[in-house]
C-alpha cells in the first residue's frame, strides 16, 4: 500500500502539467487551423521568409 | 488530385488539348501568351494568368505550381479589380478596418478568396512576408482568413491588398466587430472555466474510488492523503472556475440587493471552507466532491445559456455588419459610365450607384436601371430572392444574387431601414420587460427567504447534531433554484424575440411581447392592411347574345384585354393581369368615350367594353338579366359587339394573401377581430364579409376610431391594433399595442411596438402564437421551479438531501428551465409550416 504515497501525488503533478500544457497549446493557437500545417511542411521554402 | 498530374496535363502542348499552365482551362487557338517558368515556356489563355504567372515567377515563387494540388479559383479581370481596391487607400476606409498594434504597427483581418489548395496559402504567405514593411501574416486554411501585420511608415493596406491580388486571389478586410470580439472572449473564458472545472470534478472522483471500493478498511494514512490531494484539486476549481459567482455575489450584496448568486456564492464557500476545516483537523465529513461537482454542473448551464443568448442574437449581428465598406459612384449617371469607388459612408443622397451581383446594397434607394434578384431576407425574413427592376425600392443591407443594378440613393446612414431596425431592437433589449423586472423582485425575495430558512436550519441542527449542521445549510443553500425566475425568464424572451426577427417581425418595445399575448381584440385600422388595395378580376359571366354561342371565359378576358390595350385605368390593369398569357387579337382605331369606356375594331367588328349603358349603346338591346345579379359591393365593366352582349366582368379590391387565414386564425386563437376603416362602408363591410370579420364601422374619422378603441378598453378589452404604422390617428396610441405592417423607412421611423418587416400578415400569426409560447414557457418554468423548490428545500432542511444530491438537483434544474426557454428560438420554421399556404390569389 506504501506505492499510493508516490502514486497519488504523481497523479496530482500529472494532473497540473496536462492542464498547463493543454492551457498553453490552446493559448498559442496549436488548435486553430488543423489542416494547413500538415500541408506547409511539404512546401519548399529556400529563399526564407521575409528574405 | 496528385501534384505531378496537374503540372504534367497542364503542360502537355501536343496531343491533348491545349490548357492554360496556370488555371487549367482550355486555350483558343489564335491568342499566344507565354511565361518561362522554371525555364520552360509554358502556355497561358489570357493576359490575367500571365501577369500572375509573371509575377509568381519574378518573385522565384515557382515551386507553387509543383506543389498545387487544385487549380486556382478564376479570377475576375484585373482592372475591375484594381480600381475596387484604390476605395482601401482611402483614410477613412482604411481606417475602419485596420487596428493600431503598438507604434507604427498596424494589424487587419483578411477574408481570403480563391484559396483551392495548400499551395496557395504558401503562395500568399511568400508572396506578402517578402513585401517591404510587413511584419507578419498568418494564414488559417481551415477558415480561409489571415492576419496581417505591418510598419505603416512603409506601406499600406492597399498595397498588400494588391499584392495578393496579383498573384490571383482576393483579400477582404472585414471588420470583426468590438462586440463580437467581446463575445469571443467570454466565450472562451467560460469554456476554460468549464474546463477546469470538468478536470478537477473528475479527479476528484477518482480519489473517492478506492474509499468507495475499501469500504472503510483503508488507513486514516491513506484517506488523510486523499483528502489532501482532493483539496488542492478543488483549489483551483474554487478560485478560477467558481470564480464569477463569488465577484457577482459580492457586487450584489455591496449594492445592498440579494441575487441568485448570493445563496450559490455561500453554499460553494461554506462546504469548501467546512471541508478544508475537516481535512486540516483530520476529523468529520469532506464534500470536495460535491463541490467541484455543483461548480461544473452549474457553468455547463450557464454556457448553454450564454451560447443560446448569443443564437438568438444572430439575425441581429448578421445584419450589422452586412454594411459595404465601399461603394461604386457613377460619376455623371446617365451621361457616361463610368464609376469610382468611394467609402459607402460617403455616399449622399441622389448619388447613382452600381450594384454588382454578389454584392451589398450600401443604402436604402430606387431602381433607376437594370433588373436582379435581391435577398432581403436578414431584413425581412423572407427567404426567397425578391425580383427588382427600374422603379422598384431597394434597401440597404439587402444581398444582389443576380444582374448589376443602378441605384438612385434616396437615404443614407442613420436614416435608412437597416440603422432604424437596429436602433430598434437595441431600444428593445435594453428596455427590462415588466415580465423581467418582475422576475427580478420575485428572486429578492426567493433568495431572502431562503436566507432566513437556511439560517433558521442551521440553528435548528446545531443544538440537533452541531456535526451535520453545516452540510444541512449547505444542502439547503444548493439545492433552491430561482433560475426559473432570474435566469430562464430573461432567456425565454429573448430567444423569442430573436426567433421572431428571424421570421420579420421586429419587436421594437420589451413589454409588446406580453401584452401581444394578452390581446383580445385586434382592430385592422385601415382596409388597405387587409386588401392589397388595388382592384382584382372576380369574375366573368361570358353571354351567347344574338343566337351565338357563349364565348369561353379566356376568350372574353382576352379580347377585353385586347380592346384596353395602352390604358392605365385600375381596371384596364385588373384585366391585363387576368388575362391568359396568349397573344391577344388585334385591335385598330380605339377611341375612349371619358366616363363611358373604349370602343375598337377587333376581327374586323366594331366592339365596346365599359359600363352597360355605354356598351348597350353599340349592341342595341336591352341590358342582360345577369345584371341584376351584381350585387353593389364590386365594380362591373360590360363587353358588346354590334352583334349583341359577350360578357360582364366584376372586380373587386382583392383580400392579401393570408388574410383570410389570419382573421380566422386568430378567431380560434380567441382573439375578437374588428375592422375599422375610414372607406366607404360598402366596401369595408364588403371586406368585412368575405374575410368573416363581425365586428364592423365604415367611414370613420380618426375620432370615430378613437372612440371604438376607447369603448372596447371601456369593457376591458386589451387592443391590438394592425395598421400601416404611420401614426396619424390617436386610435393607435390609445391601443395597448400597435401592430405595423411593412419595412418601409417611414414605418420604422413610426411609433409602433411590432413591425412585421416582411409585409405579410402571416407573420401577424409568427408573433400571437410565439408571444403566447412564450408566456406559456415561462409560466411552465415557474410550475416547475415552484413545485421543485416546494419538495427539495424542505427535504434538504430535514436533513434528507446531501450535499451531492443537492448540487445536482439544483443544476440539473436549472438546466430544465433554461431548456425549457431555448425552446423558443427553434419553434418559427414548424410555426410557419402549420400555416396553410395562402388561397390562390391570382383573380380566377
Amino acid at each position: 500500500m506504501d506505492i499510493v504515497y508516490l502514486l497519488v501525488p504523481l497523479s496530482l503533478v500529472l494532473v497540473f502539467i496536462i492542464g498547463a500544457v493543454f492551457w498553453w497549446a490552446l493559448r498559442r493557437g496549436q488548435f486553430d487551423d488543423l489542416e494547413g500545417p500538415a500541408h506547409r511542411i511539404l512546401m519548399d521554402d529556400d529563399r526564407g521568409r521575409g528574405g | 488530385m496528385d501534384a505531378g498530374v496537374l503540372s504534367a496535363d497542364a503542360s502537355a502542348g501536343e496531343g491533348a488539348p491545349a490548357a492554360c499552365y496556370h488555371c487549367g482551362l482550355p486555350l483558343a487557338a489564335s491568342v499566344r501568351f507565354t511565361v518561362a517558368i522554371d525555364g520552360v515556356p509554358r502556355p497561358l489563355c489570357c493576359a490575367g494568368c500571365q501577369a500572375v504567372a509573371q509575377v509568381i515567377v519574378d518573385n522565384g515563387l515557382t515551386s507553387y505550381y509543383r506543389h498545387r494540388s487544385a487549380m486556382p479559383a478564376r479570377e475576375e479581370a484585373v482592372p475591375q479589380r484594381l480600381r475596387d481596391l484604390a476605395a482601401y487607400a482611402i483614410p477613412e476606409v482604411e481606417r475602419a478596418l485596420v487596428r493600431e498594434a503598438g507604434g507604427d504597427a498596424r494589424v487587419a483581418s483578411l477574408l481570403l478568396e480563391g484559396i483551392t489548395c495548400a499551395a496557395c496559402v504558401w503562395l500568399i504567405e511568400q508572396r506578402i512576408a517578402r513585401l517591404p514593411g510587413v511584419l507578419g501574416i498568418d494564414i488559417n486554411y481551415a477558415t480561409r482568413r489571415a492576419q496581417v501585420r505591418w510598419d505603416s511608415r512603409r506601406t499600406r493596406l492597399a498595397a498588400i491588398l494588391e499584392a495578393i491580388s496579383a498573384v490571383g486571389y482576393r483579400g477582404e478586410p472585414y471588420d470583426s466587430t468590438r462586440a463580437e470580439l467581446a463575445r469571443r472572449t467570454e466565450r472562451d473564458r467560460a469554456l476554460w472555466r468549464l474546463f477546469v472545472a470538468g478536470f478537477g470534478m473528475m479527479q476528484v472522483m477518482m480519489y473517492l474510488v478506492p474509499v468507495y471500493v475499501t469500504d472503510g478498511e483503508m488507513t486514516p494514512d491513506v484517506e488523510q492523503l486523499m483528502r489532501i490531494a482532493s483539496l488542492i484539486l478543488t483549489l483551483p476549481v474554487v478560485l478560477y472556475s467558481a470564480g464569477p459567482f463569488f465577484v457577482r455575489a459580492w457586487r450584489d450584496l455591496r449594492a445592498r440587493h440579494v441575487g441568485m448568486e448570493v445563496p450559490v456564492a455561500l453554499g460553494i464557500g461554506a462546504a469548501f471552507a467546512a471541508s478544508v476545516v475537516a481535512t486540516v483537523s483530520g476529523s468529520g465529513q469532506v464534500y470536495f466532491d460535491s463541490v467541484t461537482m455543483f461548480v461544473f454542473l452549474l457553468l455547463a448551464a450557464r454556457y448553454f445559456e450564454m451560447t443560446a443568448r448569443a443564437r438568438a442574437l444572430m439575425t441581429q449581428e448578421r445584419l450589422a455588419q452586412q454594411a459595404p465598406a465601399v461603394a461604386e459612384r457613377y460619376i455623371a449617371w446617365p451621361a457616361a459610365h463610368a464609376t469610382e469607388t468611394i467609402g459607402a459612408g460617403s455616399l449622399r443622397v441622389g448619388d447613382h450607384v452600381r450594384i454588382c451581383p454578389g454584392s451589398v446594397v450600401p443604402a436604402d434607394g430606387t431602381v433607376v436601371h437594370g433588373a436582379s434578384e435581391v435577398d432581403e431576407s436578414l431584413l425581412t425574413g423572407e427567404a426567397r430572392p425578391r425580383p427588382k427592376c427600374s422603379g422598384d425600392a431597394l434597401t440597404g443591407g439587402s444581398f444582389n444574387v443576380g444582374n448589376p443594378l443602378v441605384m438612385r440613393v434616396t437615404q443614407v446612414g442613420a436614416n435608412t431601414v437597416r440603422s432604424g431596425i437596429l436602433r430598434l431592437s437595441e431600444r428593445a433589449a435594453a428596455q427590462r420587460p415588466r415580465l423581467a423586472l418582475s422576475a427580478d423582485r420575485a428572486t429578492r425575495h426567493f433568495v431572502l427567504a431562503l436566507l432566513v430558512i437556511a439560517a433558521a436550519t442551521a440553528a435548528v441542527w446545531y443544538q440537533i447534531d452541531p456535526a451535520q449542521a453545516v452540510w444541512v445549510t449547505v444542502a439547503v443553500l444548493v439545492v433552491s433554484c430561482p433560475c426559473a425566475l432570474s435566469l430562464a425568464t430573461p432567456a425565454a424572451l429573448a430567444a423569442a424575440m430573436g426567433s421572431l426577427q428571424a421570421q420579420g417581425v421586429l419587436i421594437t418595445r420589451g413589454n409588446a411581447l406580453e401584452s401581444l399575448a394578452h390581446a383580445t381584440d385586434v382592430v385592422f385600422d385601415k382596409t388597405g392592411t387587409l386588401t392589397s388595395g388595388h382592384m382584382g378580376v372576380v369574375g366573368v359571366m361570358p353571354m351567347g347574345g344574338g343566337g351565338r354561342i357563349k364565348r369561353t371565359r379566356d376568350e372574353c378576358l382576352a379580347l377585353a384585354a385586347a380592346l384596353e390595350t395602352g390604358c392605365a385605368h385600375p381596371i384596364a390593369r385588373a384585366i391585363a393581369a387576368a388575362a391568359p398569357a396568349r397573344a391577344l387579337p388585334s385591335c385598330t382605331d380605339a377611341t375612349h368615350s371619358a366616363g363611358g369606356g373604349i370602343e375598337a375594331t377587333v376581327g374586323g367588328i366594331r366592339a365596346r367594353i365599359g359600363t352597360p349603358q355605354f356598351v348597350a349603346e353599340l349592341t342595341r338591346q336591352p341590358p342582360p338579366l345577369e345584371l341584376a345579379c351584381v350585387t353593389e359591393d364590386v365594380s362591373v365593366v360590360a363587353l358588346g359587339d354590334a352583334r349583341g352582349w359577350i360578357a360582364l366582368i366584376t372586380f373587386a379590391d382583392w383580400p392579401r394573401p393570408y388574410a383570410r387565414t389570419v382573421v380566422r386564425e386568430l378567431a380560434r386563437m380567441g382573439k375578437r377581430v374588428h375592422l375599422v376603416s375610414g372607406d366607404r362602408p360598402q366596401i369595408v363591410q364588403y371586406t368585412a364579409r368575405r374575410l368573416d370579420i363581425a365586428s364592423v364601422l365604415g367611414g370613420a374619422t380618426p375620432r370615430d376610431k378613437l372612440d371604438y378603441v376607447r369603448g372596447l378598453q371601456k369593457d376591458g378589452a386589451i387592443v391590438a391594433m394592425v395598421g400601416d404604422g404611420i401614426n396619424d390617428a390617436a386610435g393607435l396610441a390609445c391601443a395597448q399595442i400597435s401592430i405595423a405592417v411593412g419595412g418601409g423607412a417611414d414605418i420604422i421611423c413610426g411609433n409602433s411596438d411590432v413591425v412585421l418587416l416582411s409585409g405579410r400578415l402571416d407573420a401577424l400569426l409568427a408573433a400571437m402564437r410565439t408571444a403566447r409560447a412564450t408566456l406559456h414557457v415561462i409560466r411552465q418554468n415557474l410550475a416547475w421551479a415552484f413545485a421543485y423548490n416546494l419538495l427539495a428545500i424542505p427535504l434538504a432542511a430535514c436533513g434528507y438531501v446531501t450535499p451531492l444530491l443537492a448540487g445536482v438537483g439544483m443544476a440539473g434544474s436549472s438546466m430544465l428551465v433554461v431548456a425549457n426557454a431555448l425552446r423558443l428560438s427553434r419553434r418559427a420554421p414548424a410555426q410557419n409550416a402549420r400555416v396553410p399556404p395562402a388561397p390562390a390569389t391570382a383573380v380566377n
